[in-house]
């Protein structure tokens, strides 16, 4: 995969706050050193080529009332990964869903990350979950405390 | 603060993206019925009140070059703190939680070489009361959609 240094540049001047006035673009442009046009043009190119996932706010969960969140870890039979994956990707208080690697004393191979607003919910959803897609080894580990929760620098070497 | 019917409609809209146009908030304004002004005011006011994480781009990390993964330590009791703070130190690790099981540290590492991640690991593994880590890598990512509805 190669990137130019103007694509680079690009990468960079996005990946910092997005404006918030009414011509955000510009302002983003002008930095840069292109013109608005190219930009929402480069914007585009990269969203159907998967490459920016989204242009838009995360928001800070607890405040809006997801007090609580939990990382579900699955043991799932490799061959019903693709159909459980679809069960479960369908909920929307499910906003991570990855496979894993396992380990010798770790068998989970399968990872939810549910948000709720309490533990209890969790729990509960949790076990509609299991009950819904017939996996009943898994395991809920809450977040006891975040040390860390930034975002990605790219291309800053 | 509570956050108003409109503060909730407007959030909903920014979770869903940012339109590629010249004037993006004036084209949220026509969606909730009222002026630009009040959509800039408000989001400002929003994300001030720390309501808002991050207002800005995503990337697919994959599709820039770069690997991520996820990494679970087994800390020594006494010593998650210090390892913690180590950790932190690290631009490639952005997210590093604490958990309630055997494993009492989890991270990621974001690099764009397999040499650079496996040196990581290895100085992470080598600090004083670290006992093991697990290299958690996926393979199929299923799901990536941090989007909260509010009602």
């Amino acid at each position: 995969m190669n990137f130019t240094e103007t694509d680079k540049k690009i990468i960079r001047a996005l990946q910092s706050d997005f404006p918030i006035c009414s011509e955000p673009y510009k302002v983003i442009a002008k930095d840069i050193g292109i013109s608005q046009e190219e930009l929402l043009q480069r914007l585009n190119n990269m969203k159907r080529e998967g490459i920016l996932r989204k242009m838009g706010a995360v928001l800070r969960h607890v405040e809006v009332g997801f007090k609580a969140n939990a990382l579900v870890v699955w043991v799932v039979p490799p061959e019903r990964m693709d159909e459980v994956a679809a069960k479960m990707c369908a909920h929307s208080e499910i906003t991570h869903c990855y496979d894993r690697n396992t380990a010798p004393d770790w068998p989970y191979n399968f990872y939810t990350m549910i948000h709720m607003d309490s533990k209890e919910s969790c729990v509960e959803f949790a076990r509609e979950l299991s009950e819904e897609t017939g996996i009943d080894q898994y395991e809920l580990q809450f977040t006891e405390r975040e040390w860390k929760k930034t975002s990605m620098q790219y291309f800053m070497e | 603060m509570e956050l108003t019917t409109f503060d909730k409609q407007l959030l909903n809209i920014l979770q869903g993206g940012v339109q590629f146009v010249p004037k993006p908030y004036e084209a949220m304004a026509e969606q909730l019925g009222v002026s630009e002004e009040r959509v800039i005011s408000r989001l400002q006011e929003l994300k001030e009140k720390g309501f808002i994480r991050k207002l800005g781009a995503f990337f697919n990390s994959d599709k820039l070059g770069y690997n991520g993964t996820l990494v679970a330590a087994k800390i020594e009791p006494g010593h998650v703190a210090e390892v913690a703070a180590k950790i932190n130190e690290y631009p490639e690790i952005t997210h590093n939680y604490q958990r309630s099981c055997g494993y009492g540290l989890w991270f990621t590492v974001i690099t764009n070489s397999d040499d650079r991640r496996k040196q990581i690991l290895s100085e992470i593994r080598s600090l004083p009361g670290v006992i093991s880590l697990l290299d958690l890598y996926s393979q199929k990512k299923y799901k990536i959609n941090v989007q909260f509805k509010l009602k």
